[in-house]
């Protein structure tokens, strides 16, 4: 029994098919990302295992449950989720914002516990945002705020974190601020982590699984020294590169080399 | 430490609200076509006036001053609902068309049963027209979920098809009734008394709380629907009650006081200018500005242009259409 695995999956908006019949194991403990072209069905497939997209085949399941069969609430004490960042609500600060992430351990009628409080705390102190937390979320940088969000997302105190393209309108030196973040989480708490990230050479850096998604389903799989060469990019991108070892991490680097730019070099 | 001031600040508006309220209600015992002095009000609620005003206030001013109080706050309630769950600061109940559904339900209501059937079904009718329209503006602005300019594109439209509707069944209705039915229309508290009052009040009593224990699902709602479904807010489900407490209050609203305009659009923006970050706090903050609002409107209606008795509506609408306009403007670079 996977952590997370999807079984025999489908997933359609309307009636175009955008993933057919997968089955796919995610492992405990690790970081996953996804990575494909724009429209390959890797966000759709992220959604449908947050349980924001019912399937019309075939079921994600949580621990061997049914994740369709489960009640939100109890989902969201089990897996996190955080979508592609659009909406900036009016007037909430961050703290505000992290106490929302305690939302599935409160009845109706309750108030926030001490209990939540103490998360609230360690987490915003985790994510080094004690400074902000009293700052409205609208009047921070792009950085702090998806700081700020994730914070949310770790008040929920969950074994499975879900990111949809965490990384998106950040500059490079807070992209991998946030992946440091992550990484560092994943260690020390063995978290199972699952993201969507478009840069390929970090991808292949913080994963310890990749998963290449094409044609409604998994083009490859595995360690991403394993998985990723010069075939695999051209299938899954259609992208003419190079792969390198990166000098410092050994992981692969992928140097694209198109046609037009590289016909001058020669 | 920051907290705690916090939470100060918020008590010190709430009780600056409260005071005010309560000096704008004093005001309206005070005024009218007699006027007795808010000192002399005071001393007749602490019984040293030996009953020598219990007409005029008891019985003609008191319970006119009380449903303006709870209509407004009702309106304004409604409509930061309504605001939260389609997302958009132009959401009304008015604007959409709830209003004029719950207008037509109650003068079907007054011109072709009310003689039958005597005046308790008037709330029900109205909120049955109001459900009726909203059923209809979600039906036609659905489309794989609900689109938030859709639905206010479709509720204005709608809007405009029930006020043709309301003046059909008015010029179908016996004459004696077309003048009242007109007054009503515009939104006028005249006449007011305790039965009336006391039919209102359990529709209050009971939907303002709810939405008071909805609080919660209002936040998370203000994050984004995804980010709500993910921390285990049961989207569909808790959109469709929210929608339900919005018509109740509206609905039940126009039954007595007619249809009011922009309550619902001004009161809440001047809830969330006050600085509200939960929608705990915002829903206290609606409650006692739409109320002193509408208070304040039927105050100066009744008083403006004595010996006439303006329905309160027009007061509303007077400062509303203008504060409309502002906010289209404000937002214009959304749409």
């Amino acid at each position: 029994m996977s952590i997370l695995e999807t079984k025999n999956l489908s997933l359609a908006y309307d009636k175009d098919k955008i993933i057919d019949n997968l089955d796919l194991k995610i492992p405990e403990g690790e970081i996953t990302i996804f990575i494909g072209g724009n429209g390959s069905g890797k966000s759709t497939l992220l959604n449908s295992m947050a349980r924001l997209l019912k399937p019309v085949e075939g079921s994600v399941e949580l621990k061997g449950e049914d994740i369709n069969q489960l009640s939100t609430k109890e989902v969201a004490k089990k897996l996190a989720f955080l979508p592609q960042s659009s909406t900036i609500p009016e007037g909430i600060t961050v703290r505000k914002l992290v106490e929302q992430g305690r939302y599935p351990y409160q009845k109706w009628y309750q108030a926030s516990s001490s209990e939540d409080q103490k998360i609230v705390e360690k987490v915003l102190k985790d994510t080094g945002l004690l400074e902000l937390a009293d700052r409205d979320l609208s009047s921070l940088s792009g950085g702090q705020r998806q700081r700020a969000w994730l914070a949310m997302v770790l008040a929920q105190d969950t074994e499975i974190i879900l990111l949809d393209e965490p990384t998106t309108y950040l500059d490079l030196s807070h992209q991998v601020d946030l992946l440091d973040l992550l990484y560092e989480l994943n260690k020390k708490d063995q978290r199972t982590i699952i993201m969507v990230l478009h840069d390929l050479n970090l991808a292949c850096r913080y994963a310890d699984h990749i998963v290449a998604v094409k044609d409604k389903g998994v083009f490859a799989q595995g360690k991403p020294e394993e998985v990723i060469d010069e075939e695999v990019i051209k299938e899954v991108f259609d992208l003419n590169c190079q792969i390198v070892s990166d000098p410092v991490f050994g992981t692969p680097l992928c140097i694209p080399t198109g046609k037009n730019k590289l016909s001058q070099v020669v | 430490m920051l907290k705690n001031l916090k939470i100060s600040r918020e008590l010190i508006l709430i009780f600056g609200l409260i005071l005010l309220a309560g000096l704008i209600f004093i005001l309206s015992l005070s005024f009218g076509s007699s006027y007795i002095s808010p000192v002399t009000v005071i001393s007749h609620f602490l019984g040293l006036e030996a009953g020598s005003y219990n007409f005029t206030i008891n019985i003609l001013r008191l319970p006119r001053t009380l449903m303006a109080f709870l209509v407004g706050a009702a309106l304004s309630v409604s409509g930061l609902i309504l605001q939260a769950n389609i997302k958009n600061p132009l959401a009304s109940p008015d604007i959409i068309g709830i209003t004029g559904g719950a207008s037509a339900g109650a003068i079907t209501y007054l011109s072709f049963f009310s003689a039958d059937y005597g005046i308790g079904g008037l709330p029900f009718a109205a909120i049955l027209g109001a459900a009726v329209v909203s059923a209809l503006i979600y039906f036609l602005a659905w489309q794989k979920g609900v689109s938030s300019i859709r639905l206010v594109l479709i509720g204005i439209g709608i809007a405009a098809a029930v006020d043709a509707l309301v003046t059909m069944i008015i010029v179908f209705s016996p004459i004696s009734t077309t003048v009242q039915s007109y007054v009503w229309l515009t939104g006028s508290i005249y006449g007011t008394n305790w039965e009336d009052l006391f039919q209102f009040l359990p529709w209050v009593i009971i939907f303002i709380p709810l939405a008071f224990a909805f609080y919660k699902s209002l936040n998370l709602l203000a994050l984004g629907d995804k980010v709500a479904a993910a921390l285990g807010l049961n989207i569909q489900l808790n959109r469709f009650l929210l929608m339900t407490i919005s018509v109740a209050l509206a609905g039940s609203a126009v039954a007595y006081a007619g249809g009011v305009a922009f309550i619902g659009l001004i009161a809440p923006h001047i809830a969330r200018k006050m600085g509200g970050k939960s929608y705990s706090i915002l829903i206290i903050y609606s409650v006692l500005s739409g109320g002193m609002i509408f208070m304040a409107a039927d105050l100066l209606a009744r008083t403006a242009f004595l010996p006439l008795d303006l329905p309160a509506g027009v007061f509303v609408s007077g400062i509303g259409a203008p504060f409309f306009i502002y906010l289209l403007y404000r937002n214009r670079n959304q749409f």
